[in-house]
């Protein structure tokens, strides 16, 4: 085993001042990641308490444990907190807003009083939404469909609809100060194509938020001012219509889940790359898909309106323009797996993580290409097939990458080295206990087994008992983290500041890394992934 | 300072051809022009537009990054409008297929 | 202070120097004005589905529009464009006390904007145009009639909340400026104002034909 360093006590970003006020009011890109990661794991279990609710309900196959309504509160809580409050500002709240600076050699993001304040809009946003879960929530679904939750819902829709408007400034200021920062605080040297691909993807992500995120503001506000003034621009009782709730609605969710798993696999390009000893395949390729992901997502929106009541003509379009939009993923996953072709694989946690991605992202994608087939999402559309569909893309995918993520990142955030045989474990208590709660709902949907039902036929009872026993699994996969990352930052051992010998810029500051990230700012000469000059005999002690 | 001074001459020049066009919009408007009555109106729409920005928002010393990005708002919009387009406007077409 | 002890007062930590500073403000401010197109977006969606499918409803509607006033507004507005562009000029060239004069006659125009539009929006509430409970109209088809309303009350009800925020940050800028804050070192806060006021313009030479233009016959107080 390795020894690791134990540097002298420096000055970092983390102790360089203390109190709540020099927290509050930092300016500092990474204590403000700290801020955000703090935040949304507190909605990232209570959207999981949630799901816990809904699981234990559809344990059996009758509605008894709550009454319908609060079914549909339950299944609506869950997905308003998971997607807005947690899977938008994951990756790049915390991580993005960590390492991009560091990554592109500059002290700081471009707008840093903007991006506390996005923090502090979220925080709004995000007491609004507890708000509205104390006093009674809401039960339209995480989607708001029109007129139920304009004219005929009586829960509390309009401090729901506001608070997700809220959060979306958030998301829009985080994607503005990215675009902004990536084109012009890039060091000497650091040129587009020496961009670690975490930052193409980053980049992309952000053009999404800037474009598509302000749509779903203005949408959110006029079902507020529906409901509030009865004013008939979605109801169709007072001439509205419904459907263009729905376009207006999807023009920005759509795109929202390339927000949510574009960041996931930029993390994928960094650990893969580094965990294989090779330089991403392709990069110019992957690089472009993160582009063609964001440009395509905006073209596909009304795949979720199918059976809606859209055309048929613009539904053949919409389903014709979705196979596209496999595409740009399609070469991502090939690149990554030919990164690995003949790497020096080693199988650290953030690798498992990585590799875990791969293939349950994988495994969802397809399921969309099944879905954009108009035939076959006739017959699958609001059955528990979609809803395994997108959990396997953003909980298969996107959290675990983030979990893999948090792990490489780890030592350079809080300049401790987390127990790497916990880690594995709980990587394994994720891997089977995804897996174990949500294929059997893949079968369950094609069996024809609705979403949003409290209760089903009893013929489906064996398999959401499966699904509800692989959630405990998944959940106990969540909970070790959370203990062994507090745990480290008392008891850990000190981090050097490579420990996984990877390349980019982040890895050259210390870890922790100082308030002003770099004392000197880096000239860049190299390209990156530059593991071949990395991996030549070195000093540099890696960990374990 | 990287971009010249505009002079005050060509921001009245801009400024008076904008309140033309406005003269010039609202008196169309009057006429009973039918279907082209809104074509007229937004290619009025679409110069004044044109004027503003790249006489008062100096879009023409900015550099090519801005005009990137303004391209791109306007053809998101466009998106927005035109692909939704697809769907009513032919909600009425026969099922011919 | 001299000029350019002020920029370099100015000049914030993380930026290599001042021009990288005014760019990158610069830059944002643009993206933030094009998150800005699509949040009107949504609204010129539904306006064009909604004439798209009731024309007449529409053009009745719009029938009731008081062109006078709103092409009074839309000259007040490209009048205060025109004052808010030179006083970033003056700005450029050292003249403070000219800057302040143009920024304050901009923030005047902006209040007048408002004003007229205040009157407006009481002379439909009197002929009971706005809706809700107490909406009433003779027309073919009322019902989406009340629709045009609904937009016609969101789309320049959203502008207005724009322009209240565009006065205030004129004024802010114009408090600065009186104060001796800007010169031709350091002028991007007031040449990003500048950005946003004219876009705000922009949004307005969109809605003015839109809203009130539809129609060649007008009853609410035409020319």
């Amino acid at each position: 085993m390795a020894t690791a360093v134990q540097p002298v006590e420096q000055t970092n970003y983390l102790n360089a001042d203390y109190g709540i006020k020099s927290w509050l009011l930092t300016t500092d890109h990474k204590r403000i990641a700290m801020l955000y990661l703090i935040s949304i794991s507190v909605f990232f279990w209570i959207g999981g308490l949630f799901a816990m609710l809904v699981r234990l309900e559809l344990l059996t196959p009758a509605g008894d444990l709550m009454q319908a309504d609060t079914y549909n509160k339950a299944f609506t809580m869950h997905g308003i907190t998971m997607v807005f409050f947690f899977l938008i500002p994951s990756v790049p709240a915390v991580l993005g807003n960590f390492l991009v600076p560091l990554m592109i050699g500059a002290k700081d993001l471009a707008f840093p009083r903007i991006n506390l304040l996005s923090w502090y809009i979220y925080v709004v946003a995000g007491c609004l939404w507890l708000y509205t879960i104390i006093t009674g929530g809401v039960d339209t679904g995480w989607t708001f469909y029109t007129p139920l939750s304009t004219a005929f819902s009586n829960t509390h829709v309009i401090t729901g609809a506001l608070s997700v408007f809220i959060a979306g400034f958030s998301s829009i200021f985080t994607g503005l100060n990215f675009i902004v920062t990536i084109h012009r605080m890039r060091a000497p040297g650091m040129t587009w194509q020496r961009l670690p691909l975490f930052l193409w993807s980053n980049y992309a992500a952000a053009v999404i938020m800037v474009l598509g995120t302000p749509v779903l503001a203005i949408t959110l506000l006029l079902v507020a001012l529906e409901r509030a003034f009865n004013i008939g621009v979605f109801n169709p009782a007072l001439g509205g219509d419904p459907l263009l709730f729905q376009h207006l609605f999807w023009f920005y969710s759509h795109p929202a889940v390339y927000i949510m798993i574009l960041p996931g696999m930029g993390v994928v390009s960094e650990i893969v790359a580094c965990f294989s000893r090779k330089r991403v395949f392709g990069y110019n390729a992957v690089a472009l898909a993160s582009i063609g992901i964001a440009v395509l997502g905006f073209l596909v929106w009304a795949h979720h309106m199918f059976v809606a009541g859209i055309s048929l003509y613009a539904a053949l379009v919409f389903s014709l323009l979705s196979f596209f939009v496999a595409i740009p993923s399609a070469i991502k996953v090939f690149n990554w797996t030919a990164t690995m072709y003949k790497g020096s694989i080693r199988f650290d946690t953030p690798m498992l993580y990585a590799l875990g991605f791969i293939g349950l992202f994988t495994i969802g994608g397809l399921t969309g290409l099944f879905l954009a087939c108009l035939g076959v999402d006739v017959h699958v559309h609001d059955t528990y097939f979609i809803i395994a569909h997108f959990h396997y893309i953003m909980v298969g995918g996107m959290v675990m990458a983030y979990m893999g993520g948090l792990h490489f990142w780890w030592p350079k955030i809080s300049g401790k080295l987390y127990p790497e045989a916990w880690a594995k474990l709980s990587a394994m208590f994720v891997f089977f206990g995804f897996n174990l709660t949500f294929f059997p709902q893949f079968v369950l949907g094609y069996m024809g087994m609705p979403r949003r039902y409290q209760s089903y036929p009893p013929e489906f009872q064996v398999l959401n008992v499966l699904s509800t026993a692989g959630a405990s699994v998944l959940a106990v996969g969540y909970v070790l983290p959370m203990i062994y990352f507090l745990w480290s930052l008392r008891y850990g051992q000190n981090a050097p500041p490579n420990p996984w010998n990877a390349a980019g810029l982040e890895w050259k500051a210390a870890s922790p890394p100082p308030t002003f990230n770099f004392d000197v700012t880096p000239v860049v000469t190299w390209e990156a992934y530059n593991y071949d000059e990395l991996d030549k005999p070195q000093e540099v002690p890696i960990a374990r | 300072m990287s971009e010249p001074i505009t002079s005050v001459k060509t921001f009245t020049s801009v400024w008076v051809a904008l309140l033309i066009l406005t003269g010039v919009t609202v008196t169309v408007a009057y006429l009973n022009l039918g279907a082209f009555s809104i074509v007229v109106a937004l290619v009025i729409a679409t110069i004044k537009s044109i004027l503003v920005a790249l006489f008062f928002m100096e879009v023409r010393y900015s550099p090519a990054i801005t005009k990137i990005v303004i391209i791109a708002g306007i053809l998101w919009l466009l998106i927005l409008l035109l692909l939704s387009l697809t769907d009513f406007a032919s909600r009425s077409w026969s099922l011919g297929l | 202070m001299h000029a350019s002890q002020t920029a370099a007062h100015e000049l914030r930590h993380h930026f290599a120097d001042m021009d990288q500073q005014r760019d990158t403000a610069s830059f944002g401010m643009w993206i933030f004005l094009v998150t800005e197109i699509m949040f009107f977006g949504g609204l010129f969606l539904s306006y064009m589905l909604y004439r798209f499918l009731y024309p007449t409803a529409f053009l009745e509607g719009s029938r009731h529009m008081n062109i006078r006033l709103g092409a009074l507004n839309t000259a007040v507005l490209i009048c205060s464009s025109l004052t808010m562009v030179l006083a970033v000029r003056c700005v450029k060239i050292n003249q403070r006390k000219l800057t302040v004069i143009f920024l304050l006659i901009t923030m005047l125009l902006g209040f007048a904007f408002m004003g007229v539009k205040a009157i407006e929006y009481h002379e439909h509430w009197v002929a009971r145009e706005v809706p809700g409970p107490a909406f009433q109209f003779e027309g073919t088809d009322p019902r989406h009639t009340q629709i045009f309303f609904s937009l016609y009350f969101a789309m320049t009800g959203l502008h207005a909340l724009h322009m209240i925020i565009g006065c205030g940050l004129v004024l802010f800028l114009m408090i600065n400026a009186w104060r001796g804050a800007y010169n031709s070192e350091y002028y991007n806060p007031v040449e990003i104002g500048g950005l946003y006021w004219h876009f705000v313009d922009i949004v307005w030479i969109w809605l003015f034909p839109l809203l009130y233009l539809i129609s060649h016959q007008h009853v609410g107080g035409g020319f």
